[in-house]
């Protein structure tokens, strides 16, 4: 069911969501979390698409917010749905004027009683999502540095703001590269001496992985640029020989000392699916705070 | 290579990276036979696919059958293909197909033996699978004992070096009674050593397991009325709405009761029975189990508190289907039980004088399992009879399966200005359509083999212990001359019915 308000407020919204509940035979009573998405006009199809999908996996109450212009008077219009090929409900809320300082007014009566609040932008990222006013509601803060338009400075901007909870969707792009990388050293079971990476200019997934590799391994490691866009070539030098890894589009060669090279399948994966591993724990992310500490300690690369 | 050999990239902290298997690879002993085409294999995609095997893993098939290698790839893609729960990837099976081997041979072959045995060297060198194998017996029992000695003979079953490992999967049935649960125990225990030996009971998926403990031990309001203070009695149920289709060699002179009750429903009972473990590891968790299966009795009347049957032709689910002793393959003077039901009673403080009543059957009212605590009555009701009618006992349901949750029944008021309480279910379910990312229980039962993880299979004791349970009722059975019947999609006989009655109690409908 799908029920519109124009120039409305949070309890009226709160009450359609009710309504829409009991009309569709309660779809949406178990719900685990309040996902809130923050985006423009351009994004809020994507974003909301991304984010339901996500809910067939983590049934949420979906809050998308679409922060308009600042100018003239305060409105907020609303959209609820509830059923409708989703295990959750969402609210898409539009506001516009003085109201767009003040979204979290709206929001706060909307979230979930008890249970986590996670915020995504799928764009550009605050300056602090910790302190961002909507931000400072949530337990998990999800930024997307790919999607800025300058993504290492604004990988760096929000590592220099880290707070706990805080998680770039760059680091969760790696989770695949890295797991192949232990895998590696699993079977290789040999120290590593330094490492190289090649990677497309300016991503900041490969200067995360570059600072992963660094704090855990201490070692140094070399990022050069190359023509594909990600992470296209991870080398280890081990006392025992090379650990190669070459990725060209969907097929990746992996090789291992003392082992023919093989084929691994790494593929790319869909925003939802990221969102997904994101969600599955709500608690500080240990390793990704340690890595962006490094990387910022490191200076620039 | 020194065994203590810690990966730096690997930190106790990073929940992100999956727990991959290290080198290994699996040999599947039977692997044109139907459980390892459509289980074993698809399970093995769905892991590759989710990048949870490691890139040096490779399988090898033991069979009967004069494939070539070709032939062999060809007819494992197309059942990895049919039976995937996850998405197809071209470029997944490709990295499998490489470490792909076939041997064919039966099992007395001594060439065939050393056809493995030099093929499994070969991945160790070619594949890196650093001599760490486990071996899958997806065989018929009676074959165990001559392959675990083969193994033994050539070799296989001894890890090459300190750091690698060899271990051996055995699917139930565990035997068929306690003599020969013993035997079987006997013959694999004399070539693995026991925490190399993983038995599985596929049924009971390690999912399940973790979210009755979980349900159990994480929370405090449950556990203060979990025991005979206000627990009246518990039903375990494991119905299916199938008949036995192709089994009909398996099943016949099995039945229902060495099928399910003696491993499924018995380790059901154990987990919702037990004590808290003093924590979850293996051993804890095992002491715990059979201390309940040490003190489980069979019913001392087995005329009254057990009851057998099987099912005649009639209607399931809207088809005409026919009865035991009509399908293809069964004698038709079988005494073979499709439905168990007996009283299991707990000689613990806890539980004294509260029965667990198991039943198992085929072609009932619906797939289902689930465990039903139903509760006492509350000790004074301050309304007239007639205001709770409708209020039967309060009940927390446990269900396994399909739709896995938990159900809470209880009395609340109807609506309106008379005083009228009825019963009412909340229910929760793991996640709404969660479904589609739960991993297949195969898959946890293949990493966890993969991953040297054991703690919630059954280890021999545990057979050993269910088989003194349950062997008294079969014995009984044995001597009977005749069985019961239940028409097909109904719930049971009534015999089952009576079986509660006497005790002043009724079965759910699940």
């Amino acid at each position: 069911m799908q029920i519109e308000l124009n120039d409305t407020n949070a309890s009226e919204i709160a009450r359609a969501m009710v309504k829409a509940r009991i009309a569709s035979g309660s779809p949406a009573m178990d719900m685990v979390l309040t996902f809130v998405v923050i985006t423009d006009e351009d994004g809020v199809a994507d974003a909301l698409r991304d984010a339901t999908d996500l809910a067939k996996e983590h049934p949420a109450r979906v809050i998308g917010v679409i922060r308009g212009s600042g100018r003239g008077a305060a409105t907020l219009d609303a959209k609820v749905r509830v059923g409708q090929e989703t295990s959750g409900e969402s609210v898409l809320l539009r506001m516009s004027g003085q109201l767009v300082k003040h979204a979290e007014s709206v929001v706060l009566p909307l979230l979930l009683p008890d249970s986590p609040v996670v915020v995504w932008w799928p764009g550009e990222a605050p300056a602090d999502p910790a302190e961002d006013p909507i931000g400072r509601l949530a337990q998990r803060r999800l930024t997307d540095s790919e999607a800025s338009s300058k993504p290492v400075h604004a990988l760096r901007a929000v590592a220099r703001r880290y707070e706990p909870g805080d998680t770039d969707l760059a680091w969760t792009r790696l989770t695949p590269m890295r797991g192949l990388l232990a895998a590696a050293l699993d079977q290789t079971r040999s120290k590593v001496r330094s490492a190289e990476l090649v990677a497309g200019p300016g991503n900041p997934a490969a200067v995360l992985l570059a600072a992963w590799l660094e704090d855990r391994l201490r070692i140094d490691v070399s990022l050069t640029e190359g023509s594909y866009p990600h992470v296209s070539e991870v080398k280890l030098h081990t006392d025992a020989g090379d650990v190669l890894i070459v990725r060209e589009a969907d097929t990746t060669t992996f090789s291992v000392p003392g082992a023919s090279e093989r084929q691994v399948p790494l593929v790319t994966r869909t925003v939802p699916e990221l969102l997904a591993e994101d969600l599955r724990r709500l608690d500080a992310d240990d390793v990704y705070e340690s890595t962006v500490k490094h990387m910022l300690e490191k200076g620039t690369r | 290579m020194s065994t203590s050999y810690t990966n730096p990239l690997r930190d106790p902290n990073d929940r992100r990276l999956p727990r991959i298997a290290g080198p290994c690879g699996l040999v599947i002993f039977g692997v044109t036979g139907d459980l390892a085409q459509r289980k074993l294999i698809p399970a093995i995609y769905d892991l590759a696919n989710r990048g949870l095997l490691p890139p040096s893993f490779s399988l090898i098939g033991f069979a009967r059958h004069d494939f070539d290698i070709e032939e062999f790839a060809e007819r494992t893609k197309a059942a990895a293909k049919a039976g995937a729960r996850t998405q197809w990837r071209d470029s997944v099976w490709d990295q499998l197909a490489g470490g792909l081997r076939f041997v064919p041979g039966t099992f007395d072959d001594d060439a065939a033996w050393l056809n493995l045995a030099s093929t499994m060297k070969e991945l160790d060198q070619q594949q890196g699978t650093g001599g760490n194998h486990a071996f899958y017996l997806s065989i018929p029992p009676a074959f165990f004992d001559v392959v675990v000695s083969k193994l033994k003979q050539h070799g296989l079953a001894d890890p090459d070096d300190d750091g690698s490992w060899r271990r051996v999967v055995v699917e139930k049935p565990f035997g068929h009674d306690l003599k020969s649960a013993q035997k079987l125990n006997a013959a694999v225990a004399e070539v693995f050593p026991r925490e190399s030996v993983f038995r599985i009971d596929h049924y009971l998926g390690k999912e399940t397991v973790q979210n009755i403990l979980a349900f159990r031990f994480a929370n405090g309001m449950f556990e203060p009325i979990w025991n005979n203070h206000y627990v009246d009695h518990v039903q375990i149920t494991m119905a299916e709405d199938i008949g036995i289709g192709t089994r009909a060699g398996y099943y016949d002179g099995i039945g229902a009761a060495r099928d399910v009750i003696q491993n499924h429903l018995l380790q059901l009972m154990a987990l919702i029975a037990m004590e808290e473990p003093v924590s979850f590891d293996a051993g804890s968790l095992r002491i715990e189990k059979q201390k309940i299966l040490a003190n489980a009795r069979p019913p001392q009347r087995l005329d009254l508190h057990t009851a057998r049957a099987q099912y005649v032709e009639g209607w399931a689910g809207g088809v005409e289907v026919d009865g035991y002793l009509g399908e293809e393959g069964i004698p038709p003077d079988s005494l073979t039980e499709t439905y168990a039901a007996i009283r299991v009673d707990i000689g613990t403080r806890r539980w004294a004088g509260v029965p667990f009543y198991l039943r198992a059957g085929k072609r009932l009212g619906r797939r289902v399992t689930e465990v039903a605590v139903v509760f006492k009555q509350a000790p004074h009701l301050p309304f007239s009879k007639l205001e709770v009618e409708e209020l039967g006992q309060n009940a927390l349901v446990m269900r396994i399966q399909p739709d896995e949750g938990v159900t809470l029944r209880f009395g609340a008021k109807v609506p309106g200005t008379t005083m009228e309480i009825r019963d009412v279910n909340m229910d929760f379910a793991y996640g709404g359509t969660f479904v589609q990312s739960s991993p297949e229980a195969y898959e946890r039962l293949i990493l966890d083999v993969l991953l040297g993880d054991p703690p919630l299979f059954p280890q021999h004791e545990e057979v050993e212990l269910s088989w003194r349970i349950l062997d008294p009722v079969i014995e009984h059975w044995a001597r009977q001359k005749r069985i019961d019947t239940y028409p097909a999609g109904t719930w049971g006989p009534e015999s089952a019915d009576k079986m509660l009655a006497r005790d002043g109690r009724r079965w759910r409908r699940p």
